[in-house]
């Protein structure tokens, strides 16, 4: 394998840059249909970097993405449901009220969903492998039980009416933090301890790093982050129900980190960008399509079980 | 002065097996230390017990006058304990370089907030690091490796690596399991003036589990055989060398008579 490179020397400049190209993708996209695909594009990169933090870096099987960003599309969607009549008055408000009242919901969905990390984190995480993987998968049931047996959360129709608030800017403009902060953490001395924790747990703890700390830090980062797709995900769909956050929702996220290249931050990007668009691709043989989509996962994990964009070579 | 290590009656057991039984240890400041004994006599299990990967059943060990029961591994090689394996493990995934610098974690300045803020004092700190990891790789002509997968090195490299890793937490105490494992008698003349050279460079404590008997004698000030976890002697290499127990342990009991005056 060759050694992981420093990352990007301007790591700012580059995220400045992001954020002015999603404030113009903004303005440029009004075709609904790319809207619609520009939109789940960002939130799915959104999801898969940030899993890949966990799944890919320091290397835990986590099962419960789709969990926590259930927690961050209820939460998020209940403060501009619950708020927003009340701050925005009748006519619906300004759009920078608008704005700030979805910013405040998305970090109140992301906050609950780091909470949520932190609280199946810290008992769980003393697991490892396939046990990681059944406690995270539980957490994911037990939340999608609660919000549809919660009948203020609209049991199990789930919550509508929720305002149209994500634009492809806000998703971008988040998509481009969640790297930022990714890229940030693994390339410092500090963030190396990540991947030594998913290299050698004994010989990372030898060297003075606490692996359980690691691998806690890594859960409620990328919780963080699912929480905040999760509440693009509401005000991009108008409805949420808790059936949408359910198992498969989990391990469609864990495909993109695994076809990515697990711990590629690059390639996890790319995966998640062709797995959006490959459904929309084969969309004019309908109904073979799921076919052909799972027999090209099949194909490129035989050719590529290193993952389709790694190009450090396969581990032993 | 009052031992930097002392172990004191320490016993681990795993079920019905006594792995490590009631040993006595003591390791003044600036001792090189040897601890040999027949394959499966707990020595590597001895340190994974001073280094808190096993709890002691019973018996204390202190370092530096704190007991180290109940302290996490990481904990006590901040306290200042560092080791090498039997069995190599770096971290494959990271370069030499990546390998010794998360090493220094222990000593970072800067929390990990600051690794998204990335202000001068992060800068500074990080260059800090890079600096350090840089003259401990040419310290030990590893430099030309800097940028190479740890696992790409040839073997005596990687046994060195890890010793430079291992330096980079700063300990005072350096466990080292081993190092010999593998090489051959030119590497091993080279290993024990490195192991010299370390231990006077870094003024440390050095407690060597090794099995070549060349390595052991012409290094040690001190030696502690174990058999079946039990400490069977202590003494300077000469009389180990001559120790009737020792000998038993080694050959067997038919030999002793043979043995004695090798």
């Amino acid at each position: 394998m060759t050694p992981r490179r420093s990352g990007p020397p301007w790591p700012h400049l580059l995220l400045g840059g992001a954020l002015l190209a999603a404030f113009l993708l903004t303005r440029w996209v009004t075709d609904p249909y790319a809207n619609d695909v520009l939109t789940t594009i960002g939130i799915n990169v959104i999801l898969a970097v940030s899993l890949n933090l966990v799944n890919g870096y320091t290397g835990q099987f986590s099962l419960g993405h789709a969990g926590f960003m259930s927690v961050g599309a209820y939460l998020s969607a209940t403060i501009t449901l619950l708020l927003g009549p009340s701050i925005l008055g009748e006519d619906g408000g300004a759009p920078w009220a608008q704005n700030a009242l979805f910013c405040g919901g998305l970090l109140v969905g992301g906050l609950s969903a780091a909470a949520a990390g932190l609280l199946v984190g810290i008992p769980s995480l003393r697991l490892r492998g396939d046990y990681l993987a059944i406690v995270t998968l539980g957490f994911g049931e037990i939340i999608r039980v609660i919000f549809q047996n919660i009948e203020p959360l609209g049991g199990a129709l789930g919550l509508n009416g929720i305002p149209n608030y994500t634009t492809v800017g806000w998703t971008f403009a988040i998509a481009a933090l969640t790297v930022f902060v990714v890229v940030c953490l693994i390339n410092s001395t500090y963030g190396r301890g990540f991947i030594a924790t998913h290299d050698d747990e004994i010989a990372a703890e030898a060297m003075g790093l606490n692996t359980t700390r690691y691998k806690v830090v890594a859960f409620v980062v990328s919780a963080f982050f699912a929480g905040l797709a999760g509440g693009l995900y509401g005000h991009f769909k108008m409805s949420i129900t808790a059936a949408g956050f359910d198992f498969t929702r989990s391990i469609e996220i864990v495909v993109m980190v695994i076809l990515g290249g697990m711990g590629n931050t690059l390639g996890v990007i790319l995966a998640a960008i062709l797995l959006t668009l490959l459904p929309e691709v084969l969309r004019p043989i309908a109904e073979f399509r799921m076919i052909l989509y799972a027999l090209l996962l099949i194909v490129l994990m035989l050719l590529r079980p290193q993952g389709l964009f790694n190009f450090r070579r396969r581990p032993r | 002065m009052s031992p930097l290590l002392n172990l004191d009656q320490a016993t681990l057991r795993f079920g019905g097996l006594t792995a490590v039984n009631a040993v006595d240890l003591s390791l003044p400041v600036g001792q090189l230390h040897g601890i040999i004994g027949p394959n499966g006599a707990g020595k590597t299990t001895l340190f994974n017990l001073i280094t808190g990967v096993y709890a002691p059943s019973s018996g204390s060990l202190n370092f530096d006058g704190k007991n180290l029961a109940g302290l996490r591994p990481d904990q006590i090689t901040a306290l200042g304990i560092a080791r090498t394996f039997q069995n190599i493990r770096l971290f494959p995934q990271l370069s030499v370089f990546d390998n010794v610098r998360v090493a220094c974690n222990l000593h970072r300045a800067t929390s990990p907030l600051h690794t998204l803020i990335r202000g001068a004092g992060f800068r500074a700190d990080e260059e800090a690091t890079a600096a350090r990891v840089d003259e401990l790789l040419a310290l030990f002509n590893l430099e030309r490796f800097r940028d190479k997968p740890a696992t790409a090195l040839p073997y005596g490299e990687q046994r060195r690596l890890e010793i430079v890793r291992a330096l980079a937490t700063r300990p005072r105490l350096l466990l080292l399991d081993e190092p010999a494992a593998g090489m051959n008698p030119s590497e091993k003349v080279e290993l024990v003036r490195l192991i010299k050279e370390v231990h006077r460079r870094f003024e440390l404590t050095i407690l060597l589990v090794e099995h070549s008997m060349r390595v052991v004698m012409t290094l040690c000030e001190r030696i502690t055989v174990l058999d079946y976890g039990v400490k069977i002697a202590e003494g300077a290499p000469g009389e180990i060398q001559k120790d009737r127990k020792v000998i038993e342990a080694y050959l067997g009991e038919d030999h002793t008579n043979n043995s004695a005056h090798h």
